[in-house]
């Protein structure tokens, strides 16, 4: 487009005094070239914008550079569709955060707005990515999630292919005799009801939107969200179907129990929960050795789970379970149930089953270690116990035994989804969760690093069935979300606004591979010679391909690594010796708005620093280190989020990945015969904002120790 | 919709702006729908605001907030309306007219938050969003991520006879001291009810000593005693006499899982504690922690957090309801009597200062929104066109709100289509 700038200088809070805004003004004007350069006391009342309004009528400004406030304030006032907006934070890094009237003050106010003229002038509008999509929704898995899944997009009017491994359709529920229900309203709803399980299937098979694929498995599945091309084996012939986004429910499976021959799995009468079930089934509770009615059940909770050995989490539905089956063993009045327990856990209105079992007299529950199953006389069992509260060591004896064994998800050991990307056909990360396809983060639930792919039910978290149905409908809701941002050329999560997407100048790739090993999401693939293939679909717009690139190629339409570059090498750069300048790299996400909090207590920082927005720290190319030292800058910091096993990156690598490139930079500096520790990063939390002044401080105070740089006034 | 984009956008109207009704919101609107945001506070977040950390990775919550504030700040379908209350629902799915009231600000959209209002303002009130640790003026920025960034006037701190010097302190106008509550009419398709939830009152819990001995706080004041924007700068230090704290009790199940008082298990309280424990533990390496429990709740994956914490040899976990909390003769420490469950023995423990996990209380058993379904707990009974999403319908963890709150954006955009 053609751009018509206009630059806004706001003189209202402490700008105008701390400041010599007409100075400010002319070098827009003479140094920047820029056409329109005005300033206003408020330029975010209505006096203010009003006066940008006009220049866009009156003058045909088009592309809008507010020098005041932080981005993160004012958001609706500064709106201009369709044009080119770039909000400098004048008031935050200048003023607030420096001493009035300083040399540094309006030395900081001329480079921040200097580098805001420069990123519009490199930036343009963004334009999406537009190819042909479908909306149909994959949902891998025919269990209760599944079928809640498919039967949720369908009634929101998405076609849905659903894939099932068994038979028929109904997964676990199938085998179960009675369901636990989370009373919504206790002094009502019952516990304990039917599965209706039937009545599920038959809504699902009967239903026209949805296709049903049984004894089936995804063969493969290649593409990209809004145009994947899955592969389907079922019943010895395979059909490849267009999907637009997949939900994955491939659920569970019990854990092997023949692994808790110390708990007496083996023995006639020490049975799972799940065949507890099918036991309960046939009415009253036969035990396998002889078909006697068992009269005393005793239940071992954690059989498996919360051990180090076997399972390291806590399976979440066990003890509920244990409490519903109990229910079942009280069907005979005469019947005891005996529920061995190390914590019993219901949260919420689950409590209700726990506060049926204490209501009960034939129900007995009591805390302690199960070290062991041995055999009684007449097929009867020995349960023994310590640390419990019946006292040091104690033997229980029943008639029979329910080992409340755990959950296994189905991606523990099989990758379920057969992506054919270049990093894998699995998601990542799965060790992580052992094995579950968890979200990383505490607030996003549905967040893989496998764009379209959304993990719901016991394949994500143990979990009970209504809080699957819930997950499941979550995950519809987010595979929706997924298809219509695609087919609008839209990002999905974190960057759920943004047009933009990776445009590789190819003719300059030299297939490297450095973006299709780094990138998080798998975006790249490679092509039969090796040339990376980027997959627009798949990418979440983090920018990491463009740190990554050696030969710079990789740019978005408002971000690229010559517009950085263009900003860092406008920043001045003081000769004397005694005045660093310092760079700061800041993740936009969580370090700037720390800055920006810190800003707010009119902390000062040091003079020093002069601090760039990135998308993620990710997105960090070495070349801009090479840029800014060359050109005589002292030092460079990069702020990110913390990295590791709990990382909170919302992109999930950015940080680390910066930090590996960084133990690279050695390499450069080496070059230009400078000292490694003039570039730094440090992992901060948006919430370390008390310790920004500080940190900052003394990564100058290091950088001052080694000396001015070299370059200074070359 | 796939087959609705000719039409107009489905309106969902969610009433509380916390981390569920945060989500629904921003997952609503990236789906396509208008929103409109109701929050009673005059800050966005709820609950979470104030947490100082997640557990288990012990990661901040603003991050989470701060990623949701930014896909409002970009979608022009989220509309927020921060002080305000849904007065009254009438209509059925498809159609809801819902009157809202909005409470005056005093201060206006000019607010550049740039603190001469408060400076300038004579008065003082007891800082709610510190549970009345510390005190603001009445002109005062909620807390200093709050969102939107905009002072408030809390008029009923004002003294009567003010000078206003706030209004003549304002260089740009934002001070409107003659603001009304306004009333007004909005028409939805669908209602998402995210009201979250109230801490239990402690008061209530009489032999717990909250209110009657000194140092016995819940674990909401400890998340802003720990947190840095809280009263002491993030030093946990005890309220009596600003003494570090070196050896600390929880109390778990105060006053949930109980007939007189809350029912049902509250979800997050164990966690919660395990979470305080290291808090403590990393602010000041010779603490000890000592947790009361009758179950420790750690589903799913938390089992490993809880592992964790249960490996410092300085903290003790004892099976036992706490019968009693007493003030220690002579000092400011307290007593905290129980009884060892496993061992059956009588269990009295000295601590610098005690910390009750109370529960989880939804806002509907104090305050009903008119026209939506409770059960007899306060929690909200979800209907066709009237979805609960979060604490209000369930007590629940952060993570499980979110996921929930996704889930019930699906409801409520079904809800009215082909219409």
């Amino acid at each position: 487009m053609d751009k018509n700038i206009g630059l806004y200088i706001c003189t209202g809070c402490s700008i105008g005094e701390s400041v010599n805004v007409e100075k400010i003004v002319n070098i827009g004007k003479n140094a920047l070239r820029v056409p329109v350069v005005k300033s206003h006391f408020a330029l975010c009342g209505k006096e203010g914008t009003g006066l940008i309004r006009n220049d866009m009528q009156a003058e045909g400004v088009n592309t809008v550079v507010v020098a005041a406030c932080s981005p993160r304030v004012k958001y609706e006032e500064f709106d201009f569709p369709g044009c080119i907006v770039e909000r400098v934070p004048v008031r935050e890094l200048a003023i607030w955060t420096q001493e009035p009237n300083s040399e540094e003050a309006q030395l900081a106010a001329e480079d921040y707005i200097r580098m805001g003229v420069i990123k519009v002038q490199k930036g343009d509008l963004p334009e999406p990515y537009l190819m042909e999509t479908v909306k149909s929704i994959l949902v891998i898995g025919g269990g209760i999630t599944g079928m809640t899944a498919a039967l949720q997009a369908a009634d929101a009017g998405y076609p849905v292919v659903l894939v099932e491994k068994e038979d028929r359709l109904g997964g676990f529920v199938n085998r179960l005799h009675k369901i636990g229900k989370i009373p919504a309203d206790p002094a009502k709803d019952p516990l304990i009801a039917d599965s209706g399980i039937e009545n599920t299937i038959k809504a699902v098979e009967s239903n026209p939107k949805i296709k049903v694929y049984k004894s089936a498995k995804v063969e493969k599945t290649e593409g990209q969200p809004g145009a994947f091309d899955v592969t389907i084996s079922s019943n010895g012939s395979s059909e490849t179907v267009r999907i637009g986004s997949v939900v994955l429910a491939a659920g569970w499976r019990p854990y092997d129990a023949s692994k808790l021959g110390h708990l007496g799995y083996g023995m006639p009468n020490v049975v799972t929960n799940i065949e507890f079930e099918e036991i309960a089934r046939q009415g009253k509770i036969a035990r396998p050795s002889d078909g006697k009615e068992a009269k005393k059940v005793a239940f071992v909770q954690c059989a498996g789970q919360r051990d180090p050995d076997h399972l390291p989490y806590c399976s979440a539905m066990c003890c509920t379970t244990s409490l519903k089956q109990a229910q079942y063993v009280r069907q005979n009045p005469a019947a005891a149930a005996m529920i061995l327990y190390k914590d019993i856990r219901t949260p919420g209105n689950l409590e209700y089953f726990y506060k049926a079992a204490q209501n009960d007299p034939g129900v007995m529950l009591t805390k302690g270690e199960v070290t062991g199953v041995s055999e009684a006389d007449g097929g009867n069992l020995y349960v023994e116990m310590q640390d419990s509260l019946l006292g040091g060591q104690v033997k229980i004896e029943a008639d029979m035994v329910v080992l409340a064994t755990g959950i296994v998800p189905a991606t523990a050991d099989d990758p379920i989804l057969m992506l054919q990307y270049r990093q894998g056909p699995g998601l990542p990360d799965l060790d992580l969760y052992d094995g579950f396809a968890d979200s990383n983060f505490i607030c996003f639930q549905y967040e893989t690093r496998r764009t379209g792919v959304y993990a719901a039910g016991c394949v994500r978290q143990p979990m009970n069935m209504a809080e699957a149905q819930e997950d499941a409908t979550g995950a519809a809701l987010k595979a929706i979300q997924s298809v219509e941002h695609v087919a609008t050329g839209i990002a999905v999560h974190p960057r759920a606004w943004d047009m933009t997407y990776p445009d590789p100048y190819m003719q300059r790739c030299t297939s490297c591979k450095r973006c299709t090993e780094e990138c998080p999401f798998g975006a790249i693939d490679e092509d039969e010679k090796g040339t990376p293939f980027y997959k627009p679909g798949r990418c979440r717009r983090c920018a990491t391909c463009m740190g990554a690139c050696p030969e710079r190629i990789v740019s978005f339409k408002d971000y690229h690594v010559d517009m950085i570059g263009s900003m860092l090498k406008s920043v001045s750069v003081p000769e004397d010796e005694d005045k660093p300048r310092i760079i700061v790299l800041a993740c936009e996400n969580d370090a700037y708005p720390a800055i920006d909090t810190a800003a707010l207590q009119k902390g000062r920082l040091d003079p020093a620093i002069r601090i760039i927005q990135l998308r993620c720290l990710g997105s960090t190319n070495l070349v801009w280190i090479a840029d800014a030292l060359s050109r005589g800058v002292d030092g460079m910091l990069l702020l990110g989020c913390k990295y590791g096993e709990n990382y909170q990156c919302h992109f999930a690598k950015g940080s680390e990945l910066a930090n590996y490139r960084l133990g690279k930079v050695q390499e450069t500096l080496g070059r230009l015969q400078l000292e490694a520790e003039r570039v730094g990063m440090i992992q901060l939390a948006i919430d370390e904002y008390d310790k920004i002044p500080s940190l900052i401080t003394g990564f100058v105070e290091r950088v001052k120790e080694i000396g001015p740089n070299p370059f200074k006034g070359f | 919709m796939s087959e609705q984009s000719s039409r107009r956008p489905h309106r969902i109207l969610v009433i509380g702006g916390g981390f569920s009704g945060l989500t629904t919101a921003v997952d609503a609107a990236e789906t396509g729908a208008e929103v409109i945001v109701i929050e009673r506070n005059p800050y966005l977040g709820g609950r979470v605001a104030q947490l100082n950390k997640y557990f288990p990775k012990l990661c901040p919550p603003l991050c989470g907030l701060e990623l949701n504030f930014k896909r409002i700040r970009t979608n022009p379908l989220v509309t927020l309306h921060t002080m305000a209350e849904v007065e009254t629902i009438t209509g059925g799915p498809g159609d809801y007219t819902v009157t809202v009231k909005l409470h005056p600000r005093y201060v206006n959209d000019n607010c550049t938050a740039c603190n001469a209002c408060a400076e300038a303002c004579p008065a003082e009130r007891p800082n709610d969003f510190n549970f009345g640790m510390d005190r603001t003026k009445a002109a005062y920025l909620p807390f200093n991520q709050a969102f939107p960034q905009k002072y408030v006037i809390d008029g009923a701190s004002c003294a009567a006879d003010c000078g206003k010097a706030c209004r003549e302190a304002c260089r740009y106008g934002a001070v409107d001291l003659e603001m009304k509550a306004e009333t007004r009419e909005l028409r939805v398709d669908s209602l998402v009810v995210a009201t979250g939830w109230d801490p239990y009152d402690p008061n209530r819990l009489d032999l717990l000593g909250f209110g009657k001995v000194k140092n016995v706080i819940t674990n909401m004041m400890m998340e802003r005693l720990a947190s840095p924007t809280g009263p002491t700068a993030g030093k946990i230090l005890r309220p009596s006499d600003g003494k570090p704290v070196e050896n600390i009790v929880f109390v778990q199940c105060a006053g949930s899982r109980d007939e007189n008082h809350l029912p049902y298990c509250s979800s997050i309280c164990c966690l919660a504690s395990l979470k305080q424990v290291t808090y403590i533990r990393e602010q000041n390496p010779g603490s000890k922690a000592r947790i009361f429990y009758i179950d420790i709740r750690t589903p799913g994956k938390y089992e490993k957090f809880y592992g964790k914490v249960k490996e410092d040899p300085n903290v003790s976990f004892t099976k036992g309801k706490v019968a009693r909390i007493v003030q220690a003769e002579g000092s400011d420490d307290v007593i905290v009597e129980a009884e060892d469950m496993l061992t059956g023995a009588k269990v009295k423990v000295q601590a610098d200062m005690v910390v009750l996990a109370t529960g989880m209380e939804p806002t509907g058993a104090s305050r009903k929104v008119s026209g939506v379904g409770y059960n007899g707990d306060g929690f909200v009974l979800s209907v066709q066109g009237v979805s609960a999403a979060g604490c209000s319908k369930n007590p629940m963890d952060v993570a499980r709100s979110a996921q929930d709150a996704t889930s019930a954006v699906l409801k409520a955009i079904k809800t009215g289509q082909g219409r």
